[in-house]
């Protein structure tokens, strides 16, 4: 079955604030669909926002919790989300400042569901 | 980590840094080594310097058959080990890095810094001619000179 990528990210895109958006293989970082603006350099983006997710990741179950469900890293330049998404993929979202945490995650969540 | 050439430490270094790369080995088209991380024993070194501008020859070759531009890079991922394998032009000539990593890090952190480090590679290699190719006559003279260079011995 071929899953498309494309209409469930350019969703996210329309939310106030969201530069970008992308499924990422979560063992290697690379991208596997993307919506971005222009000057964003997804492969980077995918590459570090992978191993962050990673290592988070260890460190929560090393406390003994579940795995995250939700990151969510604040800037002061802007905020960046993920969403594991399956056995092996991670829904990232990137944003400016005025990015409406609250409502990407809702949508994120549910575009998740209509990934797995 | 051993560079024959100076100018290669930092970019190389930094690539080690961020990578966390297990092993790391730049050479020449020809194969000839420029640097080595990770390697301990100099026969290593040189199968894998062999082996890896043969496989790049060899992809090469490939694509020209299939119509294809040159890959630009080459993955083998296994259970817990991974191979990147990338060629690159710069003003001292073609060169090629191969890479093995692990679990701690992913192919696309090897892959985003592979690219930062050939792009400082290039920016800071000496507006020279390229390394002129061992001759036949002089190969076991130079090899046995870099391995030395290289294993510090």
């Amino acid at each position: 079955m071929t899953v498309d990528y494309g209409l469930p990210l350019e969703t996210l895109t329309r939310l106030r604030g969201v530069r970008g958006a992308m499924v990422v293989s979560a063992e290697d970082g690379i991208v596997v669909a993307d919506a971005l603006m222009e000057d964003v350099s997804g492969e980077a983006v995918a590459a570090l926002a992978a191993s962050l997710a990673q290592r988070m990741g260890q460190a929560v179950t090393a406390t003994g919790y579940a795995v995250p469900t939700f990151l969510h890293l604040q800037t002061s330049a802007g905020a960046l989300l993920i969403v594991p998404t399956g056995e092996d993929l991670l829904l990232i979202v990137f944003g400016s400042p005025d990015i409406n945490v609250g409502l990407t995650r809702v949508e994120m969540l549910n575009v998740s569901e209509q990934l797995h | 980590m051993r560079a024959l050439e100076p100018w290669v430490e930092q970019p190389l270094a930094s690539f080690l840094s961020e990578s966390e790369a297990r092993l790391t080995l730049l050479m020449t088209g020809a194969g000839q080594v420029v640097a080595q991380h990770g390697f301990t024993r100099a026969f290593d070194v040189m199968s894998a310097a062999a082996l890896g501008a043969g496989i790049v020859s060899s992809t090469e070759e490939m694509a020209r058959v299939m119509g294809a531009r040159p890959f630009r890079a080459l993955t083998h991922q296994g259970r817990g080990l991974g191979l990147f394998l990338s060629a690159f032009e710069t003003s001292a000539g073609r060169w090629i890095g191969l890479v093995v990593f692990d679990r701690d890090t992913s192919l696309g952190l090897v892959q985003l810094f592979f690219d930062r480090m050939v792009q400082e590679l290039v920016e800071g290699a000496p507006q020279t001619e390229a390394r002129q190719q061992v001759l036949a006559q002089d190969f076991e003279q130079e090899l046995q000179s870099s391995l030395r260079a290289l294993f510090g011995r």
